[in-house]
């Protein structure tokens, strides 16, 4: 039991490494030090990427738990609830109508019209029967849907499909050198927030009831809990795409391990969601070296089979 | 003392209390009874502030419900409503010390860990203290449930058929355990029973209500009797006594089991309405 954490730090510390030495040039270790040529690629490529690779999978992943404590629903991630497509939206809408704009303009734009995504998936998860448990992810993929498609048209119209098409496509991380990454710090920093407030999200999963009697103000969490997502989601779309799967594998196969006591877990949360991303990261630069298959379908791939394996696994007992 | 006046309640059009005037006692086990539907657990709702009040006011020790914040009220009552199912994977000892957040937010000091512990004791649930709600029996989820709204330690208890999923001797220790709480540490308790010789039992006070009105309010010996069940109910009850306490005999009627069993001689006919 208490191995555990162990060997998770020593699987992660060893991604972490993998992700420095792999890409297309190669980089022995202990080259960094003596040669310029080296350290360059580490400190304006490598590094930058591993970093925004395990900012983006810890921050998607605690927006996951938080927004399944939200809708009290195990098969939503921030990406089937609209948020991403919301957020594209919200950044199609500002590039349309004041390019100039600075970009924490248009992040500031894009976490808002986030936010009012969220806002009305939650609403329609309000009005479905509690029992119906699959019609809330459903209800969710409709509206990623059609707000993605809305999305599609417009820039369609607007002759933006190229530049559009980097959110709503499978996201990758081949593009990120420092300098275009630093906003996932943001994201980051959200999720930290979401696990200072971890009890609050675990007593609004006990129900509307037992919150009120504990004397948690259940509106104030759903506010802070939306604003986490929305701001994870909408930075994580805009800098490197949609990635699917974190939020929703991550925070089960963690809630069937520890609980959801999520005080304790988001952290591993966190982690898992870090290590997963990076080693899909990592198989996506191996496996067709020195090209690249975006993270997105590799997690796709791999996500789907967890996924599928969460559904059908046998009940656990004990 | 818990004051409920003009208390009226609708859900769509439909009305479900009419103008409630109720004052409920401190320091006193409180039962309230009545058929189903009667308004039982949305008078508990109300007064446990799960559900707005639209129409009247309610005052818990001086504070009323419409003004004090909630975290305050947390302080104050604590409440299991009548749907305990929790969907969340927790630990039985963690939906416990949820019972102690009110006082810490967060923060727990040894003294939030002893009423956890007292808490899980009171209940039975040491040897499931580290098991998941969702690899527990019902009745086990349903103790644990209660044991949070103990540990939250507040001088109100408001209780919705707690014995819901409870055997016999479960049962009985609970109400042992609230009778001890009030007569012990001068705590108050009101709980919704259905099973009217537990209030019988172990009651101080009945309220009876029937169609969102209160028809009936005194303590056991005054409410339980033939007339005032058998109008609550709809149905002839006969009382009888065990250990100077009514005994509400209410499973079947005389004839209702055929010949072998001899008829009520003298059922009287003024409860057949
Ligand atoms: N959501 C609802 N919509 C319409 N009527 C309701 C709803 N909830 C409860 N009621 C009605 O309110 C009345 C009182 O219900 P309740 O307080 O649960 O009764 P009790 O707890 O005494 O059995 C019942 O007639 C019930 O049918
Ligand atoms: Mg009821």
């Amino acid at each position: 039991m208490n191995a555990r954490p162990l060997v998770a730090g020593l699987v992660l510390t060893a991604l972490v490494v993998a992700s420095l030495g792999i890409g297309a040039a190669q980089i022995g270790p202990g080259a960094a030090a003596g040669n310029g040529w080296t350290a360059l690629v580490l400190m304006e490529s490598r590094l930058p990427r591993t970093l925004a690779v395990l900012l983006t999978g810890a921050a998607l992943a605690v927006a996951g738990v938080v927004i399944q404590s939200l809708v009290r629903n195990r098969f939503v991630g921030p990406d089937t609830a609209g948020t991403g497509e919301s957020a594209a939206l919200g950044l199609l809408g500002i590039t349309l109508l004041a390019p100039a704009s600075p970009i924490w303009i248009k992040m500031i734009v894009a976490s808002l019209a986030a936010m009012a995504g969220t806002a009305l998936f939650l609403a329609i998860v309000r009005r479905l029967p509690v029992r119906e448990v699959m019609l809330v992810p459903i209800a969710g993929l409709i509206l990623s849907g059609i707000i993605g498609s809305v999305v599609t048209w417009i820039a369609w119209e607007a002759d933006l499909l190229q530049f559009v098409g980097t959110w709503l496509m499978s996201g990758e991380f081949s593009g990120v050198i420092a300098g275009r990454y630093e906003l996932l710090w943001i994201a980051g920093a959200a999720a930290v927030l979401a696990w200072f407030a971890a009890d609050r999200f675990a007593i609004l999963s006990l129900g509307d009831q037992v919150a009120t009697g504990l004397g948690l103000s259940t509106r104030g969490v759903m506010r802070l809990g939306m604003v986490v997502v929305s701001v994870v989601s909408a930075l994580v779309v805009t800098t490197v795409g949609m990635i699917p799967f974190v939020g929703l594998v991550v925070p089960n196969i963690v809630a069937r391990i520890l609980g959801d006591n999520l005080r304790a877990s988001i952290p591993v949360v966190a982690a898992g969601g870090a290590g997963l991303l990076l080693a899909c990261d990592l198989i996506g630069r191996i496996v067709r070296h020195p090209y690249e298959i975006p993270v997105g379908v590799i997690l796709g791939i791999i996500g789907s089979v967890i996924f599928l394996w969460l559904l059908y696994r046998p009940v656990a007992h004990g | 003392m818990i004051r409920i006046n003009g208390l009226s309640h609708h859900i769509g059009a439909a009305p479900i209390l009419h103008d409630i005037d109720l004052t409920l006692p401190r320091g006193k086990l409180v039962a309230l009874i009545g058929p189903n539907g009667a308004g039982k657990s949305t008078l508990l709702r109300l007064v446990a502030r799960l559900e707005p009040v639209q129409q009247g006011r309610i005052e818990i020790d001086g504070l009323d419900l419409s003004t004090t914040p909630t975290e305050r009220l947390a302080l104050a009552m604590a409440v299991m409503g009548q749907q305990t199912h929790i969907a969340s994977r927790l630990r039985v000892a963690e939906l416990v010390g949820f019972g102690r957040w009110p006082h810490h937010h967060g923060r727990p000091r040894p003294a939030d860990r002893a009423a956890v512990r007292q808490a899980l004791a009171a209940f039975d649930l040491e040897p499931l203290a580290h098991r998941f709600l969702d690899e527990v029996s019902g009745g086990q989820a349903q103790r644990a449930h209660l044991a949070m709204t103990f540990a939250q330690g507040t001088d109100w208890l408001l209780l919705d058929e707690p014995l819901n999923n409870l055997d016999m001797a479960h049962s009985r220790t609970l109400m042992a355990r609230l009778a001890d709480l009030v007569r012990g540490s001068g705590r108050s308790v009101v709980t919704v029973v259905h099973e009217v010789n537990y209030a019988a039992a172990w009651a101080d006070h009945i309220v009876a209500m029937k169609d969102g009105r209160i028809v009936a309010e005194g303590p056991p010996e005054t409410v339980l009797t033939e007339p005032v069940l058998s109008a609550l109910y709809d149905t002839p009850i006969e009382v009888s006594r065990h250990d100077d306490r009514p005994l509400v005999l209410h499973h079947h009627w005389h004839d209702q089991l055929g010949s072998p069993f001899p008829k009520a001689a003298d059922a009287p006919s003024h409860l057949l309405h």
